[in-house]
C-alpha cells in the first residue's frame, strides 16, 4: 500500500476515523505520519489530513476552475492545497461557497450555535427584543391603540441607535 | 525565568490532589481563537505573527489567574525546555518547532496554558488530573471571557469563531481525556471499543508511539465535531463517554482477575522484574512496563508504595527528561541504560507484587513438602 500524502513511500499506519458516519481510511507512511503529527496528543484529527488531500479539490471545483484570492490576506485555493489551512479569517467570507460543503461532512451543523462573545450576544438580544417590539407596535396600529403605538414607536428608535452603536 | 525553575518537579505534580480516579489520568479543554483581520500563523509574515504575539501575551499576563505565571517567546527557549514541555503535555510538536513570533504562557498552578501562534493566533488549554472535564471547561471558558474584552476575536454569527483549519470552526473546543485501559487492552477488546466510539463522534488515540499503536495502554479520547453543537453538549456527550470507558476497563480488569488471575499476575510480576532488575531499557519498553506496573497498583499488589511512583516514572524517563538530568549529549544507548538505572533505583525499595491469596493455596500439581 503507498502513502496517501507523498504517493510515494509504503504506508505502514493505518487509520481509520469515522467523521459523521462515513468511514474514512488513510494509510501514511512513517515520515509523513510523523510530520502530519499523527502520533501528537495534542493536534491531530484525520480530518485535518483529508482536508489537506481532498478539501483542495472541492473548494477548487466549487469556483468553476476560477482563481479566488483573499482581498484581505492574499490566499488563494492553491495556498489551501498546500497547507490545508486558510489564510486569515476573511478567507471564510471569499471562499464560502466551497467551504460549505467541506463543513458538512466535518462538523454536526454548518452554523455555528455555541458561545458567542459579549459584544455579539447584546446585539442579539437587541435584535430579538427589535423584532418583538415592531411585531407589538404592528398590533397596536391594528387595534387602533395610537398612544400605545406611539410610546412603542419611541422605543424601537431608541434601540435602533443602540443596536447601530453597538454594530462594528 | 528558566522553564526549569518554574516546572514543579514531575513528583510533586503528580502528589497533588486529585480526584481518587484510576482510570482516567486528566482531562482538558481547549479553545482556539484569531484575531481579526490579522492572517492566520501559518500563513503571516514574520512582524504580523510578531504584532500578534505582542497583542496577546500581555493580554494573557494582566489575567488575574496569571499572576506569577512563566510567559516566554519561543526563541527565548532552548530545544530541550522545548522538548520537556512537551512530554509534560504543555505544548504540542507543532508549537515546540516555532520561533519567533510565538509565545507560550503557563500558570502557577500550571493548569491553564496558552499557546500563541501555533496553528492559531491564540489556544488555550485548562488541565486538570483525573476526571474533571466539566471543571476543565469552566476554567477555560472564564479565562475566554475575560480575554474577549481585552482582544478583537475574529467571529462570525453564523460560523463562530474563525480558525486556521475549518476542523476548528464555530467553538473552537476540543475535549480530551486521558486513560489507562491496561485490562481492554490485554483482553482484546479495545479495537471494538475504539470502533464504538468513533462512531459517536470522538477520535480515540493512543497518546503515546505512532499510528495507532498504544504505548503504555493510554488513549486519549476528544471530539471530532466542533460546529453546530454547543460545547456543553460536546463536554456532557464526553463525559458520558468516558463514564463508559471507566465501565467497561473496570468489568474488564474483574473479568480477568476471575477468569484469568494468572495470566494478570504473570504479566504484572515480569513487568516488575524486568523494570527492577535490567540494565537497559527502551522507552517504548518502559512504558509498557510501567503500565503493567501502574495496574499493579491499582489491584494492590504492590503494598506499602506509592503508585505515584509510577506515574513519575513515566515522565522521568522520557528522552527530553533524562537529557535535562544528565547531559543533553545522550546517545540512545546511553539513555538507555540510564532510564534502567533509573528505575532500578526508584524501584529497590519495592517489594515484589503480592499475589499471596493464590500463592498459599497449593496447587495440587505440588508434591507436598517432605
Ligand atoms: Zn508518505
Ligand atoms: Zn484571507
Amino acid at each position: 500500500m503507498i502513502c496517501d500524502v507523498c504517493k510515494q513511500n509504503i504506508a505502514s499506519v493505518h487509520l481509520t476515523q469515522i467523521v459523521n458516519q462515513e468511514t474514512k481510511k488513510i494509510d501514511l507512511c512513517e515520515p509523513c505520519s510523523k510530520e502530519k503529527g499523527v502520533d501528537d496528543p495534542t493536534g491531530f484529527s484525520i480530518a485535518d489530513l483529508l482536508l489537506g488531500l481532498g478539501a483542495a479539490q472541492e473548494l477548487e471545483q466549487s469556483t468553476g476552475g476560477k482563481q479566488i484570492k483573499c482581498p484581505s490576506c492574499g490566499f488563494t485555493q492553491v495556498d489551501f492545497k498546500k497547507a490545508g489551512r486558510l489564510g486569515c479569517s476573511e478567507c471564510y467570507h471569499h471562499f464560502n461557497e466551497g467551504l460549505e460543503t467541506l463543513l458538512k461532512t466535518m462538523h454536526k451543523g454548518t452554523r455555528h450555535i455555541g458561545k458567542m462573545p459579549q459584544f455579539y450576544r447584546n446585539t442579539q438580544d437587541l435584535t430579538t427584543k427589535l423584532v418583538n417590539l415592531q411585531k407589538k407596535l404592528e398590533k397596536a396600529i391594528a387595534d387602533e391603540q395610537f398612544e400605545k403605538a406611539a410610546s412603542l414607536r419611541d422605543e424601537l428608535r431608541l434601540l435602533n441607535t443602540q443596536l447601530k452603536d453597538t454594530t462594528p | 525565568m528558566n522553564i526549569n525553575d518554574f516546572l514543579s518537579s514531575p513528583p510533586l505534580s503528580q502528589h497533588r490532589p486529585e480526584p481518587d480516579d484510576l482510570i482516567v489520568l486528566s482531562s482538558r479543554v481547549r479553545l482556539a481563537r484569531n484575531l481579526r483581520q490579522l492572517p492566520f500563523p501559518g500563513f503571516a509574515k514574520k512582524n504580523d505573527r510578531v504584532r500578534v504575539l505582542e497583542t496577546i501575551r500581555p493580554a494573557v499576563e494582566s489575567l488575574p489567574t496569571m499572576v506569577d505565571a512563566f510567559s516566554a517567546t519561543m526563541d527565548s527557549l532552548t530545544n530541550l525546555d522545548k522538548q520537556i514541555l512537551v512530554e509534560r503535555h504543555l505544548i504540542s510538536r507543532e508549537h515546540a518547532a516555532k520561533s519567533v513570533g510565538s509565545g507560550f504562557v503557563l500558570n502557577k498552578e500550571e493548569n491553564l496554558c496558552v499557546m500563541i501562534n501555533e496553528e492559531d493566533h491564540l489556544r488555550m488549554q485548562s488541565l486538570r488530573p483525573g476526571l474533571q472535564i466539566k471543571e476543565a471547561w469552566k476554567a477555560i471558558n472564564q479565562m475566554d471571557s475575560t480575554l474577549e474584552k481585552k482582544l478583537d476575536y475574529a467571529f462570525s454569527p453564523e460560523l463562530g469563531y474563525l480558525t486556521a483549519c475549518p476542523t476548528n470552526l464555530g467553538t473552537g473546543i476540543r475535549v480530551s481525556a486521558m486513560l489507562h485501559l491496561p485490562a481492554l487492552v490485554l483482553s482484546e477488546q479495545i479495537n471494538q471499543i475504539v470502533q464504538a466510539v468513533n462512531k459517536l463522534g470522538l477520535a480515540v488515540r493512543g497518546l503515546y508511539g505512532e499510528g495507532t499503536e498504544a504505548l503504555g495502554n493510554i488513549f486519549q479520547v476528544s471530539n471530532q465535531m466542533t460546529l453546530g453543537e454547543l460545547e456543553t453538549d460536546i463536554v456532557e456527550r464526553l463525559s458520558k463517554v468516558v463514564a463508559q470507558l471507566i465501565e467497561h476497563e473496570q468489568n474488564a480488569r474483574a473479568t480477568l482477575l476471575e477468569k484469568k488471575s494468572k495470566t494478570v499476575y504473570n504479566h504484572i510480576g515480569r513487568a516488575y522484574g524486568i523494570l527492577a532488575n535490567a540494565h537497559s531499557m527502551s522507552s517504548k519498553e518502559s512504558m509498557n512496563l510501567l503500565s503493567l506496573m501502574r495496574l499493579g497498583f491499582d489491584l494492590s499488589l504492590f503494598q506499602g508504595a506509592d503508585r505515584i511512583l509510577v506515574d513519575e516514572l513515566f515522565i522521568t524517563t522520557q528522552p527530553a527528561h533524562l537529557q535535562k538530568r544528565f547531559t543533553e549529549k545522550l546517545t540512545t544507548e546511553e539513555r538507555d541504560f540510564l532510564r534502567a538505572d533509573m528505575m532500578r533505583d526508584r524501584l529497590k525499595d519495592v517489594s515484589r507484587p503480592m499475589t499471596d491469596k493464590n500463592e498459599s493455596r497449593r496447587s495440587p500439581l505440588d508434591k507436598p513438602a517432605e
